[in-house]
C-alpha cells in the first residue's frame, strides 16, 4: 500500500461525494429514474469500499448503514421523497465531515431518521451496532495457511486424513492451477499421493482443456478440516472432495507438524501503515503541470530560434528537421494545455447544492439552469471562479428573485429561474449568470450610492455606470443583511477575482425582468497563437484568436492623421486605430499599410500596422509590476532571435477605439 | 519475465492500492477504470491475471468477465472478482460468468499477494 494511494483517497472520496450529491439532487426531480438510483447506490458503495480499504472505519460503517437504509429505495420498497433527498444530502455532508475527522451532527440521528423513513427497524439498530465491515470477511480472509494448525501441538494427535479430490472440469479454462493446489497440500504435509484416472474418457471424447484427473493422498491428522479446505481456495465450485480420518503411524504425524509449524500466523491488521513503491500516476499536483507548461514554453521559444537559424542557413535537411520539431512542439503545447483544461460543469454540482439549500432557507422555489457545461477553461481559472459564482447565485436568489406571492402578482411563474451559461467567444469564454427576478432599480441604486458617499448628487452617470455601482466596495441594496448574502463578500470581491484572471465583468438589467452578469475570461493563460506584426520597425504580437481578418489600408485613407477613423469593412463601419500614432512611434508609415481587424466580444476595431510578419506560438511572459499601468499591452514574448515583442491587449484597444469613436460621434 | 495483472476498479485509490502492492511484489500492472475500459485493454494486452471490481459504471464486473471470456485466448487466464458483499448468489454468478474466485473488500496487501501468488504460482 502506498502513501500515494492514501493521498489519492480523500480527493477521490470528495469527487464521489460530489457525484453522490448530484445524483441525490437529480433524484429530487426524477424520483423514479432507475439509472439515478443505481448511480447513487454505486457511489455509496464505492465510497464505502474505498473508505474501508484506507482504514476509515467510522466512515465505512456509517456509509454501510446509510446504504442499508437506501436499499429500500433500490428494491422499490420506498419511493424517493424530498425528505429522503434532504436526509441523503445531510448524510453526504456527515460522511465528508467524518472523512475530515469529525462531525457536528451525530450520525446516529441521521441514520435513525433514514431508518424511520424506510420503516426498517433493523436499519435503526444498525446505527448503534457497528458491523464487521472493518474486520474483513470472505474467502480472502482465510488465506493464512496453517494458522489453526500451528495452534494444535498435540503429540499423539488424531489419525491422519484420507483425502480424494476431483477439481471442477473447467478449472483450467478459468485459469485455476491444480498444481498449485497440490503444492499447497504438500506444504500441509500431504503424503502417498496417487493420481485417480478413473474419470478419464476415451480418447475420442477427451477435451484437452478439461480436467479429468483426481488425486488421493493422506494428510496429517492435526490439521483441521477447515485448513485443508482452504487449500481449495477458488476451487470450491464443482469440487468433488472426500475427506475422512483413518489410522496412521506417528512418524507421519510428526512430519506433518514440521511442515505446518513453518506457517506464519497472521497479524491483526487494525493498525495498517501503508508503505511501498509508486505506481503509474493518475492525478498530478497542479504545480507540476505549471512546471511542465513553463518547459513547453521554453521549448517553443527554442524551436522558434531553430526555425529561424535553419531558414537562414538555407540547408534543406536542417529546415526539414526544424519543421518537424515545430510540428512536435505545437502538438506538445496543445496536449499540455488540454491537460489543464477542465469543463466548467466540474464545479456545477456545488451550485446545484447551493440552490437546493437557498430554496429551503429563503422559501423561494428556484430552478437552476446550467448551459454550456462542456465549455472548458484552465483548471486554475475554474477553481478561482467557483466562489464568485456562488456569491452571484446567492445574490440572485436573495436580492434578485421575488417571493412566490410577488411573482404571482406580476404574472410570473412561482418558480424563479437562475440561468448560468458558458460559451466560447473568440479567445475568451463568456460566463453569464442571469435571473428572471425584479432587476436593478436604478433610482434606488443611485440614491443608495449617494447615501453611501460613493457618488455625489451632482455626478452625471448613465445607466451603465449606475449599474456598475453595485461592483463598488461596500455597496449593498438588501433591506436587511440576510444570513445568505451578508457575509462580507461583496460584489467588489467578485470583480477583483475576475480582474485577477484578466477578465471583465458587465452588469445588465431590465427592471421587472431580471439581471444578467456577464464575465469574459481569457481561455488560456500561458501560451497563445500570435500574429506577429511590425509597426515603425518594432515588432508586436496580436493574439491570433482575436484576429477576425486582415485587409490592406486603402491608399486614400493612408495619409490621414488622427488616432481613429472609421473604415467600411464588409458593409460595416469599423473604427480603426493607427498603432504608429497610438504608440508614439517616430517616422511616417510606408505605402502598404495593413489593417488587422480584431474583436473583443461583440465589438471590433481595426489596427493599422506597417507589415504582417506571420503567425507564431507566443509564450506569454508577464510584464513587471512597474509596467502594470501600461493599458495597451497584456504581456511580452521572446522571439526566435532573442528579441522581445510586446503583446497587444486586444480588449483594451477595442474599448479604447470604441470610446474614441463615441467621442468623435458626439 | 514479469507477469502482468489487469486491475479493474472505478475507484482510483483502490486501483492504485492493488497496483502498487502488486508492483512492489514484482508484478506488472495495467489499470482500467471500468469494464468497458478493461475490455478494450484486454483485447490488445495479454494479462496473466485479472482482478476486477463488481460495481462499476458502463460495464460492471460480471458483464466484463463474460465479455472477457468471449475473447479468444482468455481461457486459462484467472479472473479474481472483488466485491464488498459476501453474498453467495453473487459469488455463483461470478463463477458462472467465468471468474476463478473472489475476494471481499477490505483486504490488506498480504491477502492480496497471497491470492495473486496462489493464482499465478509463486
Amino acid at each position: 500500500m502506498t502513501e500515494d494511494a492514501e493521498q489519492l483517497f480523500p480527493i477521490e472520496a470528495r469527487a464521489l461525494a460530489e457525484s453522490l450529491e448530484a445524483g441525490l439532487l437529480d433524484l429530487k426531480s426524477h424520483p423514479e429514474d432507475r439509472a439515478l438510483i443505481d448511480g447513487v447506490f454505486r457511489d455509496l458503495h464505492t465510497l464505502k469500499g474505498s473508505g474501508a480499504m484506507f482504514g476509515h472505519t467510522r466512515l465505512a460503517q456509517f456509509l454501510h448503514d446509510f446504504e442499508t437504509a437506501f436499499e429500500a429505495v433500490r428494491d422499490g420498497r420506498l419511493r424517493v421523497s424530498p425528505a429522503l433527498v434532504e436526509l441523503g444530502l445531510r448524510a453526504c455532508d456527515h460522511a465528508m465531515a467524518l472523512l475530515d475527522g469529525g462531525s457536528a451532527e451525530p450520525g446516529e440521528v441521521l441514520l435513525s431518521a433514514l431508518a424511520a423513513l424506510t420503516l426498517e427497524p433493523g436499519a435503526a439498530q444498525a446505527a448503534a451496532q457497528p458491523d464487521d465491515l472493518a474486520a474483513g470477511t470472505g474467502v480472502g480472509d482465510s488465506l493464512a495457511l496453517g494458522r489453526e494448525a500451528a495452534a494444535v501441538p498435540d503429540q499423539d494427535g488424531p489419525p491422519p486424513w484420507s483425502l480424494s479430490v476431483y477439481l471442477a472440469g473447467d478449472t483450467l479454462t478459468l485459469g485455476g492451477r491444480p498444481l498449485g493446489v497440490l503444492d499447497e497440500l504438500r506444504a500441509l504435509g500431504a503424503q502417498r499421493l496417487h493420481p485417480l484416472l478413473d474419470r478419464l474418457p476415451p480418447l475420442s471424447e477427451l477435451t484437452p482443456d478439461r480436467l479429468y484427473v483426481g488425486w488421493r493422498m493422506e494428510l496429517p491428522g492435526e490439521l483441521s478440516e477447515e485448513v485443508i479446505r482452504e487449500a481449495f481456495l477458488f476451487h470450491d465450485e464443482g469440487l468433488d472432495l472426500e475427506l475422512e480420518r483413518r489410522a496412521a503411524g506417528p512418524a507421519e504425524a510428526a512430519a506433518a507438524r514440521g511442515a505446518t509449524a513453518a506457517a506464519d500466523p497472521e497479524q491483526p491488521d487494525a493498525e495498517r501503515r501503508p508503505k511501498g513503491s509508486a505506481g503509474a500516476m493518475m492525478r498530478v499536483p497542479a504545480e507540476r503541470l505549471d512546471e511542465m507548461m513553463d518547459r513547453v514554453g521554453e521549448l517553443v521559444i527554442a524551436e522558434a530560434r531553430l526555425a529561424e537559424l535553419a531558414a537562414r542557413s538555407g540547408d534543406t535537411l536542417l529546415i526539414t528537421v526544424a519543421e518537424e520539431i515545430q510540428r512536435l512542439a505545437t502538438s506538445m503545447r496543445e496536449t499540455t494545455m488540454s491537460i489543464r483544461m477542465t469543463p466548467i460543469g466540474s464545479i456545477s454540482g456545488r451550485f446545484r447544492r447551493l440552490v437546493h439549500d437557498l430554496d429551503a432557507t429563503l422559501g423561494k422555489p428556484i430552478d437552476l439552469v446550467i448551459e454550456g457545461q462542456d465549455t472548458e477553461l484552465d483548471k486554475t481559472v475554474i477553481e478561482m471562479l467557483a466562489d464568485p459564482l456562488m456569491h452571484l447565485i446567492r445574490n440572485s436568489a436573495d436580492h434578485g428573485l421575488e417571493t412566490p406571492e410577488e411573482r404571482r402578482s406580476m404574472g410570473k411563474p412561482d418558480v424563479g429561474t437562475i440561468r448560468m451559461g458558458a460559451r466560447y467567444s473568440g479567445a475568451e469564454v463568456v460566463i453569464t449568470l442571469a435571473d428572471d427576478g425584479r432587476g436593478l432599480d436604478l433610482g434606488k441604486l443611485r440614491a443608495h450610492a449617494e447615501k453611501r458617499g460613493l457618488i455625489g448628487p451632482e455626478d452625471d452617470l448613465d445607466d451603465a455606470e449606475i449599474r456598475a455601482l453595485i461592483l463598488q466596495p461596500g455597496f449593498s441594496t438588501a433591506q436587511s443583511v440576510t444570513e445568505l448574502s451578508g457575509r462580507g463578500v461583496g460584489m467588489d470581491v467578485v470583480r477583483r477575482t475576475i480582474e485577477q484572471l484578466r477578465g471583465t465583468l458587465e452588469v445588465e438589467s431590465e427592471p421587472g425582468h431580471g439581471t444578467q452578469i456577464s464575465m469574459r475570461l481569457p481561455l488560456t493563460l500561458a501560451i497563445i497563437d500570435g500574429l506577429l506584426v511590425e509597426v515603425a520597425g518594432e515588432r508586436y504580437t496580436i493574439p491570433l484568436a482575436a484576429v477576425e481578418h486582415i485587409i490592406e489600408l486603402p491608399e486614400d485613407r493612408a495619409q490621414e492623421t488622427g488616432h481613429t477613423r472609421l473604415l467600411t469593412i464588409r458593409d460595416k463601419l469599423v473604427p480603426f486605430l493607427r498603432l504608429r500614432q497610438l504608440l508614439d512611434s517616430p517616422g511616417a508609415p510606408g505605402p502598404h499599410q495593413k489593417v488587422v481587424v480584431v474583436t473583443a466580444g461583440e465589438l471590433r476595431v481595426g489596427l493599422t500596422v506597417d507589415r504582417i510578419i506571420g503567425s507564431s506560438q507566443t509564450v506569454i511572459k508577464q510584464l513587471s509590476p512597474l509596467h502594470a499601468a501600461l493599458k495597451s499591452f497584456s504581456g511580452a514574448t521572446v522571439l526566435g532571435d532573442g528579441t522581445v515583442a510586446l503583446i497587444l491587449d486586444v480588449p483594451q484597444l477595442v474599448a479604447f477605439g470604441q470610446a474614441l469613436d463615441a467621442v468623435e460621434a458626439a | 519475465m514479469k507477469r502482468t495483472v489487469l486491475v479493474v476498479d472505478d475507484s482510483a485509490s483502490v486501483r492504485r492500492l492493488i497496483s502498487s502492492t502488486l508492483r512492489a511484489a514484482g508484478y506488472d500492472t495495467i489499470e482500467a477504470t471500468d469494464g468497458q475500459d478493461a475490455l478494450s485493454i484486454a483485447r490488445t494486452a495479454r494479462p496473466a491475471a485479472v482482478i476486477t471490481d463488481q460495481n462499476m459504471p458502463n460495464l460492471d464486473g460480471l458483464g466484463f468477465i463474460r465479455a472477457f471470456r468471449a475473447l479468444p485466448g482468455t481461457a486459462g487466464v484467472p479472473v479474481i472478482f472483488l466485491s464488498t458483499e459476501n453474498a453467495e448468489t453473487l459469488k455463483q454468478k461470478a463463477r458462472a460468468a467465468g471468474a476463478l474466485g473472489w475476494m471481499t473488500k477490505p483486504f490488506d496487501d498480504r491477502k492480496l499477494l497471497n491470492v495473486v501468488s496462489k493464482v499465478l504460482g509463486a
